[in-house]
């Protein structure tokens, strides 16, 4: 990416919202913990395709990272996280509602 | 048309907070999934996870302005800083963990701006979460390639005689910009100096602000 021709640079800033900020702080936690390393969350960003860049947020690349990395360490199985995502999806329309067991 | 709230209640009662109450996304569905396996498996907990949330919180430029000033104001210390930043930096409570702090000083001849061309790498713990624009693909592309380009879009324009380094951070190895110390400081201290030192000329994309416009209150 470094090098390649670009815009102005956007300065529009927002507040991360809670969801974002929960990313942020699974990140820190799982590698503090010896789940993966900074690295291994660069190297699933880094292997995303540059359509990825274009149609993800930042914080949706980082959770899609850390969930590669934490299968790939045998954390928790993909059978798991389905299982899970489709009680979440059941619980209601808005992240608020989902968040609620 | 108004929002109906009824239909925005927690089971406690209480109203979600607005950026909680829009279509839950797929992204946002893994991430409740990962948080709740987790905690269920006993790889964290949610009092550890909101700990470490107010803790993202509370770091802001400020600490990074209080390592410059305090540069600024005693020599010693300024050498420490060069010398092993993580370990200066650690030494007033700034903890940086196992990466490698690398400060780096402009002076009259040389300007240093820094950027993560891959992600987002950046000094959190002592300047806080980055901007979105540290993150944005424009910044990351053409600060490497362009940087007097990108630093004029800033406002800051560099005489041609002074050099611009331009350091790419790693996710192991983050970069602090030690701006110069404005003239007409003679005698201030290193509380008064702090105020001056911004976000952005610890990133290198500004300067410190000028003396003359902040009212110097005795001490």
């Amino acid at each position: 990416m470094g090098g390649d021709a670009a815009g102005p640079i956007p300065t529009e800033q927002h507040d991360f919202s809670l969801w974002e900020k929960r990313v942020d702080a699974l990140m820190v936690i799982a590698s503090s913990k010896g789940h993966f390393t900074v690295d291994g969350l660069r190297r699933v960003l880094e292997d995303m395709s540059p359509q990825s860049f274009e149609t993800m947020t930042y914080y949706e690349r980082w959770i899609a990272s850390v969930n590669q990395n934490l299968i790939e360490s045998g954390v928790y199985t993909t059978a798991e996280l389905a299982a899970r995502m489709s009680d979440v999806a059941a619980r209601g329309a808005t992240y608020g509602e989902a968040s609620h067991e | 048309m108004p929002h109906d709230h009824h239909d925005h209640l927690s089971p406690s009662g209480h109203p979600y907070r607005p950026d909680d109450d829009h279509p839950l996304t797929y992204w946002q569905q893994m991430e409740i999934a990962i948080r709740e396996i987790l905690i269920e498996k006993g790889v964290t907990t949610a009092a550890e996870i909101n700990a470490q949330i107010d803790a993202m919180d509370a770091r802001s430029p400020a600490n990074g302005a209080a390592v410059v000033a305090r540069a600024w104001t005693e020599p010693a210390f300024r050498d420490d800083l060069l010398r092993d930043a993580s370990a200066a930096s650690a030494s007033m409570g700034f903890d940086i963990g196992p990466m490698k702090l690398i400060a780096v000083e402009n002076t009259a001849d040389v300007h240093n701006v820094i950027v993560c061309t891959l992600c987002s790498c950046y000094p959190r713990n002592l300047l806080g979460l980055p901007p979105d624009w540290y993150k944005s693909r424009a910044y990351r592309s053409r600060t490497v390639k362009e940087p007097r380009k990108v630093l004029a879009e800033f406002g800051v324009d560099l005489p041609d005689h002074v050099t611009v380094r331009v350091h790419d951070s790693t996710a192991d190895m983050r970069y602090i910009v030690v701006p110069a110390r404005p003239d007409g400081t003679d005698g201030w201290s290193a509380d008064q100096l702090a105020a001056l030192v911004t976000r952005d000329s610890m990133i290198g994309t500004g300067l410190p602000k000028d003396p003359g416009a902040i009212a110097q209150t005795p001490r």
